[in-house]
């Protein structure tokens, strides 16, 4: 079946099986191997790439629904500048700025989804960008760090004008061990069971 | 390799069914994709999702709400009407999965699929909702209790396509509540899920009491002995206790990888022992 959709800016047409994994044709096929496969299974959030602006789990998108839509992976969230270096996102420059990386796989992931969240939502809190990146899982569990970068890259924004300041807190104006916000990570407590 | 059909509008896409009976229905494939690769690929798929007459969103002339069967979860949690009209159907939506699987994952696929563990199917239950389903010989609706047969099994007769869903116009003046249980607050796949409706007359009594419950069954339920003893009733610590008892014997749960029955029916009665008490707490 032949599909042509825009691949990071780019025109593009694939002549594939129309049920292959979209994660699969993007790797294989097209040599984007900075999606990854974690899961599968559309828990994990590591194969997350953009369609039209939103983010999906590309092991779950047969590549036939790419057909005619904007897909963005995270080989095309960076921009080139004028000498053809690599302008990173800000959201890309906080997680490096703040090591909100371990093992890297989740990265990609992390960055497209968050990018796309701050987008949509800039003025996303603490709590809120837990929620918003809840689909992304980290093995490594460095989600201080991560979210400390994310809010780094929204406050950069000028965007998080409704962070609470307090005290002795991180930049950001919040601790770095803010018990208060509701964590997705976090078992469920009392009052939900 | 799989013949893959994207009808244009509805109309085509129920020509194809009706040609097509075998062939797969598809939306946003966060059911159907997962481990597709390992199985047999489908010999066709009718491409649901998107398409523009299945995510309409509004009243119906007699007042009853629509939803069309292909709005995702993004567009759901978006929206005012739902948000306002069916709170317990917002609070579900925020709690599938998260921002990946929001975006594709559909109201139709949840009822297509009838998984005993698809959040929606309990919400649908507890907010009376009706299927409407369309095919060759014109259009039906059913009660989501009719819809959903058994595990995996549904009412939809194989040249027919989920259409809408559609809920009682004063749906949105009924207390709506909604829980899920999972081991933990996101991603994870539900232990119990509770939704649950009910109107109060003046002195504050219940009216058409709805429970619905998830994972608790082979199919999602209502807890119909539950709902009799909580009926025209008004709410106190006494009935709390009760109904917290009468669910127990409700449901079937069994013991998976994901808990155990004993587990299952202690915290279903918890759930609704909670609910009760919200209830006469509202009045006090």
């Amino acid at each position: 079946m032949k599909l042509r959709f825009q691949l990071n800016g780019a025109p593009t047409e694939v002549d594939v099986d129309p049920m292959r994994r979209s994660l699969d044709v993007l790797r294989e096929d097209l040599t984007l191997t900075g999606s990854k496969e974690g899961c599968g299974e559309g828990e994990c959030g590591a194969c997350t790439v953009l369609i039209d602006g939103a983010p999906v789990n590309s092991c779950l998108v047969p590549v036939a629904q790419l057909g005619g839509h904007d897909v963005q992976t995270i080989e095309g969230l960076a921009q080139l500048g004028p000498d053809g270096e690599q302008l990173l996102d800000d959201v890309q420059r906080a997680l490096v700025t703040h090591g909100g990386t371990q093992c890297g796989i989740c990265t990609p992931g992390i960055a497209l989804c968050a990018s796309a969240a701050l987008k949509r939502e800039p003025a996303a809190d603490r709590g809120r960008l837990r929620e918003l990146l809840a689909g992304n899982l980290c093995r490594c569990t460095g989600y201080q760090l991560i979210i400390d970068a994310l809010v780094t890259a929204a406050a950069e924004r000028g965007r998080a004008a409704h962070e609470p300041s307090a005290p002795g807190g991180g930049a950001d104006g919040s601790s770095a061990h803010d018990s208060t916000v509701r964590d997705p990570n976090a078992p469920p407590s009392g009052d939900r069971a | 390799m799989t013949d893959w059909i994207r009808p244009a509008n509805l109309a085509e896409a129920l020509s194809a069914r009706a040609a097509h009976g075998d062939y797969m229905l598809l939306a946003g494939g966060t059911d159907l994709m997962v481990g597709a690769s390992e199985r047999a690929a489908p010999a066709g798929v009718i491409d649901l999702f998107g398409l523009d007459e299945l995510c309409a969103l509004g009243r119906d002339d007699d007042g009853r709400l629509r939803l069309g069967a292909g709005l995702t979860y993004e567009r759901l949690l978006a929206d005012p009407l739902v948000r306002a009209e069916l709170p317990a159907l917002h609070d579900a939506s925020r709690e599938v999965g998260a921002l990946q699987i929001q975006a594709r994952g559909t109201l139709g696929g949840n009822l297509g699929t009838c998984s005993p563990v698809g959040d929606t199917l309990p919400v649908l239950l507890a907010l009376d909702a009706e299927i409407e389903l369309r095919g060759p010989s014109g259009t039906r609706r059913l009660p989501v209790d009719a819809f959903c047969l058994g595990y995996r099994e549904t009412a939809l007769a194989d040249d027919e396509l989920i259409v809408a869903v559609r809920f009682p116009a004063d749906i949105g003046r009924r207390s709506q509540v909604w829980r899920k249980v999972g081991t933990r607050r996101a991603q994870s796949i539900s232990k119990v899920m509770l939704a649950a409706s009910t109107a109060r007359a003046d002195d504050g009594a219940l009216r058409n009491v709805r429970v619905g419950l998830g994972a608790i069954a082979a199919q999602p339920l209502r807890a119909r002995e539950t709902e009799a003893v909580l009926e025209g009733r008004v709410p106190d610590d006494a009935l709390a206790d009760i109904a917290a008892q009468t669910v127990q014997t409700d449901i079937a749960p069994i013991d998976d990888v994901r808990s155990r029955a004993d587990y299952r029916r202690a915290i279903t009665g918890r759930l609704v022992r909670r609910w009760v008490l919200q209830l006469a707490d509202a009045q006090r």
